[in-house]
């Protein structure tokens, strides 16, 4: 296997007595689509700056594409595209001079920058706003074009710092689709977010972090293969009754789990697990049948959900 | 893309200054309106109204008020320019917009941040003091074959207190009552109390100290003394150079300092 294209051993970071991430090992590989999957607060962003070479780690090893980041800071952001938790593009300008700008801090060549600013348009389906105030876009528009800026200077690695947080449904997919067309041309990617479909849409591997460290790490089918059943039946008898019932239902599934509104029985067939409940004799309010998520993995090993 | 493109650009700062140059061409109009409505409003009320009541008592140290006035007129316009061109950037750039984490995950360090804003700031003010100097000279302010060098004068000010300013602003998290402090207890006292109106000596000792303070009267007298027989002796004019210079190296070397400190959170 060649040289990872970042490789962290031990990465610690600490502001004062606080630990934000707390001696994590990983290594991406070219190619890949990494995620960092973890509720606020995980040390995923943390994370981030640290690998983007804008954040110094308190101990540790760490490399990116062979490189120190605390030794090499500017050579090693040459090399990355940067999408940010929030949007900071220079909301005075407008969308072409945002990318514009943003080539010229690469020193890149205005020539270079102005034939590829057509192209990062197009790809953002920004084509029809290209001299409009960014002050005037969409949230949903702002953060494509984020997206498309820091993909002027063909970064080797890209890292979305919660790229979907804050976007309508449409608007998600629409990047997901973005994201998708990256993959395929072999960029790197580097995902952190708190949305469990998004990892699994765009993940090959994640990492679960919670408290600064590292729960588990695979394929979003493999954690859900390792952590969870097949499928998940999810039975409601309204918040009064539900830990009355948990007893009952104990025996008849692998695991239970009790949240304030619902109780989740894990099992190979829910469907059947259901037939179970009503022969007993048992009726819940509302039940539903699906199959086990990345949420189902997160709770099972931290014992909370993952948006509080 | 190639390696010999993918290399890190020597030139950041430029970029940088670049990038303000653009967003202030957006307000350019404003910029210049400013820059011509200003210095008339000052020239017609001050220098013709008070400066013929002046001129009917000889003048001021031998020459017009209107001579008198234009350097620390030039002076004032020029630091308030630069000051404006620094603080609000300053404070888009870490808090309103945050432009200043984007540029840093770039190649861009936080010096060159720092710096092309400081080089930004100055074009502007270069602007600005042109557009004075032209409206003093019109209206009969500028009567000495090196009355142009009032203009140098008043830029070294304005570079002296936009360091200043530049490290201040990057300090600032909560801007509640920044602006009200730099406006009401930094820029009018200075305005007042720099021997801009009538010569410092005329107040009395503990009030002479607040020009002592200021790259205001540093400025002006320099530019008095540049351009007509303003008598300064050789040690006071060093004092009044050294202060500026000073204030442009401490302020930019602090402005490095913290904004490396708040951008590598």
């Amino acid at each position: 296997m060649s040289e990872p294209l970042i490789h962290a051993r031990g990465l610690t970071k600490t502001y004062g007595d606080f630990v934000a991430v707390d001696g994590i090992d990983f290594d991406v590989a070219k190619g890949e689509s990494f995620g960092f999957l973890g509720p606020n607060g995980a040390g995923k962003s943390t994370t981030m700056r640290i690998i983007g070479a804008t954040s110094v780690r308190t101990s540790g090893t760490l490399t990116i594409l062979g490189k120190d980041p605390e030794v090499n800071g500017p050579q090693i952001r040459a090399h990355l595209g940067v999408v940010p938790q929030q949007d900071n593009l220079d909301v005075e300008l407008t969308v072409s001079e945002n990318i514009f700008i943003y080539g010229r801090y690469f020193g890149l060549p205005s020539s270079f920058i102005n034939k590829k600013i057509p192209e990062l348009l197009e790809f953002a389906q920004l084509e029809e706003k290209k001299d409009v105030k960014v002050q005037a876009l969409s949230g949903g528009m702002k953060r494509r074009l984020t997206i498309a800026r820091s993909l002027v200077s063909e970064p080797d690695i890209l890292m979305l710092d919660e790229p979907t947080t804050g976007l309508d449904p449409q608007a998600r997919h629409i990047l997901w689709d973005r994201l998708f067309r990256l993959k395929e041309q072999g960029v790197t990617l580097l995902i952190t977010t708190h949305y469990m479909d998004e990892a699994e849409q765009l993940c090959d591997r994640l990492i679960v972090m919670d408290k600064g460290k590292i729960m588990a790490e695979n394929s979003p089918a493999q954690l859900i293969k390792d952590y969870s059943t097949k499928e998940v039946l999810e039975v409601r008898f309204g918040s009064e009754k539900n830990h009355e019932m948990v007893d009952v239902l104990r025996p008849l599934a692998e695991r239970i789990e009790v949240l304030p509104d619902r109780i989740l029985l894990y099992a190979e067939d829910g469907e059947q697990l259901l037939e179970q409940i009503a022969a007993k004799g048992i009726h819940p309010n509302t039940s539903l049948v699906r199959r086990s998520s990345l949420e189902d993995v997160f709770l099972r090993l931290t014992g909370r959900s993952l948006v509080e | 893309m190639s390696n010999e493109m993918r290399k890190v650009s020597s030139y950041g700062t430029l970029h940088v200054a670049e990038a303000r140059i653009r967003n202030m061409a957006k307000w350019a109009g404003i910029i210049f309106f400013a820059a011509v409505i200003n210095p008339t409003l000052y020239l017609v009320s001050i220098g013709i109204g008070v400066g013929s009541l002046i001129d009917a008592n000889k003048g001021v140290n031998g020459v017009s008020y209107l001579t008198f006035l234009a350097p620390a007129l030039l002076a004032s316009a020029a630091i308030q320019g630069s000051s404006d061109e620094v603080i609000f950037p300053t404070m888009a750039g870490f808090k309103w917009e945050r432009t200043f984490f984007g540029m840093r995950s770039t190649p861009i360090t936080a010096r060159q941040i720092s710096l092309g804003l400081f080089i930004a700031a100055m074009a502007r003010t270069s602007i600005s003091v042109v557009i004075y100097w032209i409206a003093l000279y019109y209206f009969g302010a500028l009567d000495s074959d090196t009355a142009w060098l009032a203009m140098p004068a008043a830029l070294f000010a304005g570079a002296a207190m936009a360091a200043v300013m530049l490290a201040l602003a990057g300090k600032i998290e909560k801007e509640d009552f920044f602006f009200t402090i730099v406006g009401r207890f930094i820029m009018i006292p200075m305005f007042l109390f720099s021997g801009t109106f009538y010569p410092l000596s005329q107040m009395p000792i503990f009030l002479q100290f607040f020009g002592w303070l200021s790259p205001l009267w540093h400025a002006t007298e320099i530019g008095r003394y540049l351009t007509y027989d303003y008598p300064i002796n050789g040690p006071m004019l060093l004092i009044h150079f050294s202060v500026l210079a000073a204030m442009i190296v401490i302020g930019l070397t602090a402005s490095f300092r913290i904004f490396a400190a708040r951008l590598e959170k």
